[in-house]
């Protein structure tokens, strides 16, 4: 039977295809332009080529967050996978319990991300914080604003507190599809916990997984909000991550070009990224 | 279209941008690709090797300038030979 070809249904897609040239297309062009030239108002601007990138790609200020960011994104995940993962597992599966702990769970991702901030900036304070406070109480020099560490810790526990339930619900999602027939052979063959983990659990959670991973690491990889609130990227630079290296340069000193050039390859970053996991994860749909 | 802050390099760039993938739509349209496997490590489609190709030419751009003090021309050129091969052999 021949299968019939309808190249107009294509017309249904303008709309969205409208929808993300005008939000997202034009204004990524605009940053292009803006790349290339040295903008000091609308009739004054002067092309410059590739001087803006070259500045940007030697500034020790941008490596030194880049490095910083890929850290903080490589902690994110290194705490919040396996603790997902942990979490889903000993989560009931069924029954009144299984929708208290799914309602729980769900809590921290309803707060907005300055409410987040706000909360563990008062929390974690030296002098009133209940965190902070006890700390000090029990003899831990705890100080998120003058000592990095700290910082790093605080920011650190904020996030993993803020979206380790997505990766939980992600997870739980992934085992609650598992049919019962795997368990059933795996309890004749007397598998072990950590056997039916590996070979049944694990495999079959992997493409949730990889969503989790990809969303946790672009999400961790964009951060802004939280650790703006938190430490105003301190102490000293300690917390400036890229998000907030480009406000400052876009925004505090008005360096548009290379804001311009800087958000670019933060979007080629990004992209490649999102590519290997988009590739992974057709890949692993294919086998 | 003033609040864009066009140049020429930038139009041009965007307007080869845009031919290309008139391009691919009108290929695909006349020869529909099928999945295959070259020399890359995946199974991929005529628009995967694009994307592909345009992804490592703007990785090639920014070593080039952040790295040597060549002639942008010279990642320009080499880009082209990657795009070329990588949608030819890919």
């Amino acid at each position: 039977m021949n299968k019939v070809k309808n190249n107009k249904a294509w017309w249904l897609v303008l709309p969205v295809f409208l929808l993300v040239a005008f939000s997202a297309v034009i204004p990524m062009m605009t940053v292009v332009n803006y790349s290339v030239q040295d903008i000091f108002d609308q009739s004054s601007r002067y092309f410059v080529g590739a001087d803006w990138y070259r500045q940007v790609l030697q500034d020790p200020r941008l490596h030194d967050s880049l490095l910083r960011q890929f850290i903080y994104s490589a902690c994110v995940l290194l705490i919040e996978i396996p603790l997902g993962i942990a979490i889903a597992l000993t989560m009931p599966a069924k029954g009144r319990w299984s929708s208290l702990c799914l309602i729980v769970m769900a809590i921290p991702l309803l707060i907005p991300w300055n409410v987040v901030g706000t909360i563990w900036q008062i929390f974690g304070r030296a002098d009133i914080g209940l965190l902070g406070a006890s700390l000090n109480q029990l003899g831990i020099n705890y100080n998120y604003a003058s000592n990095t560490m700290d910082a790093w810790v605080t920011v650190l526990v904020m996030d993993v507190w803020h979206w380790t339930s997505l990766v939980a619900l992600l997870c739980y999602s992934g085992l609650r599809a598992i049919p019962d027939v795997y368990y059933q052979a795996a309890r004749i063959d007397r598998a072990s916990a950590w056997a039916v983990f590996r070979h049944i659990q694990l495999p079959k959670m992997k493409s949730v997984l990889l969503i989790a991973v990809m969303l946790r690491f672009m999400d961790s990889f964009m951060i802004y909000t939280e650790p703006f609130v938190l430490t105003g990227g301190g102490p000293g630079n300690a917390t400036t991550f890229l998000s907030q290296t480009l406000t400052q340069m876009a925004v505090g000193q008005f360096d548009l070009g290379p804001a311009a050039a800087f958000s670019l390859i933060y979007f080629l970053i990004i992209l490649l990224v999102s590519w290997l996991f988009y590739t992974a994860m057709t890949h692993t749909d294919k086998q | 279209m003033e609040w864009m802050a066009w140049t020429l390099p930038t139009a041009l760039f965007f307007a080869a941008i845009a031919v290309m993938l008139m391009g691919m739509t009108v290929l695909e349209l006349r020869r529909p690709c099928a999945e295959r496997r070259g020399f890359l490590p995946i199974v991929t489609t005529r628009g995967d090797r694009l994307f592909i190709g345009l992804l490592v030419s703007a990785y090639l751009h920014l070593v080039v300038i952040g790295l040597t003090d060549w002639n942008l021309w010279v990642a320009s050129l080499l880009s082209l030979a990657w795009l070329l091969v990588v949608l030819r052999w890919g």
